[in-house]
């Protein structure tokens, strides 16, 4: 089924696409139908810089399973991180 | 046989008159010929999507796949376009706009000069419910909903088409013969909703035929994704092709 849900949040950051680096300011987070992974639906994320046009864009489709994985990892690598620097 | 086809991106009036970007493949030959317009799924006007066009041009249909995500990225590719309308919070169109784009594409299909006149609707998944929509919004002659989702039932609280009304009250509206396609281990639309819709077309009198297939989900018709069921895919185009000669031959 298409779910059409989206999540979107406001990032800061940077991300590397076909046209070498670029800021990113949005990210869109979906779990729905991918158009490339070999799985029913996946849990999709693209970064954003709306500015820059719809091809500034990097996307990720990730099984449920790799996405909680993935969840846990940034979550356990934050915690890990020296005290003062994650503000 | 006479086998040419042209496949091509073209301009097409869309809802409102606005332009915007339709993929079209027709055969080659002087016809008349009917014509289908093809919804694209949720991911967008994409290469399966043209191909299931280009596939209804080699049986002999004008077909045209408006690119409903065009307002939000034109030029764009189609990857980009879909997340490109889900960043800008367009996911789900508007009803009222899908049906002005098919509306368009009929127009643009009826204008052809080896067109006979007779339009159909296809479309899959997100596509189906939307077939389902052209078909009871517009004067048509066939309509072909494979495994839409949403046709039946009330989408949750926080779901973007919670509040939309159910497309099955509008059943009424029907106005020409319905093909459905359905996996019946699908969720969306499950086997009990696919019985309900059979019941509300049953009880208003309309021309229908359900054909629901063993050992096949959602999306069963996707030739590249791990859904497909050649079994069933292959059955249902069996059903396409009888269904579009039965509605859309004659002139």
């Amino acid at each position: 089924m298409c779910t059409y849900l989206t999540e979107k949040v406001s990032i800061s950051g940077s991300g590397k696409g076909p046209s070498g680096w670029f800021k990113v300011t949005d990210a869109s987070v979906y779990f729905d139908h991918p158009v490339h992974a070999q799985a029913e639906h996946t849990l999709n994320i693209d970064f954003l810089d709306p500015a820059a046009g719809p091809s500034a864009r990097v996307a990720v489709e990730l099984t449920a399973e790799s996405a909680l994985a993935l969840v846990k990892a940034i979550q356990a690598t934050l915690d890990s991180a020296p005290p003062g620097l994650v503000t | 046989m006479y086998d040419a086809m042209l496949a091509e991106t073209v301009t097409i009036a869309g809802h409102n008159g606005d332009e915007i970007e339709a993929y079209s493949a027709r055969p080659l030959r002087p016809g008349p010929v009917g014509g289908v317009v093809v919804i694209h799924h949720l991911p967008g006007y994409d290469r399966q999507t043209a191909e299931f066009t280009r596939a209804l041009a080699a049986g002999g249909y004008n077909a045209a796949m408006p690119n409903l995500y065009h307002r939000e990225a034109p030029g764009a590719s189609p990857d980009d376009a879909m997340a490109a309308a889900r960043a800008k919070g367009a996911i789900p169109i508007p009803d009222e706009r899908i049906v002005g784009e098919v509306a368009g594409a009929a127009a643009y299909l009826r204008g052809l000069t080896n067109a006979n006149g007779k339009i159909g609707v296809i479309g899959h998944c997100s596509g189906g419910r939307q077939a389902f929509l052209a078909a009871v919004s517009l004067p048509l002659d066939a309509a072909v909903d494979c495994y839409g989702g949403f046709v039946v039932g009330t989408p949750p609280e926080g779901h973007p088409l919670h509040g939309v009304p159910p497309l099955i009250d509008r059943v009424a509206d029907l106005a020409c013969p319905l093909l459905g396609l359905f996996g019946q281990d699908d969720v969306a639309p499950s086997p009990a909703q696919v019985a309900e819709l059979a019941g509300a077309l049953e009880a208003n009198g309309k021309t229908y035929e359900f054909h629901s297939y063993e050992g096949a989900g959602h999306a069963f018709m996707q030739v590249d994704r791990p859904s497909y069921r050649p079994e069933a895919a292959v059955e249902a185009w069996q059903r396409i092709w009888a269904f579009f000669g039965r509605y859309l031959l004659s002139s």
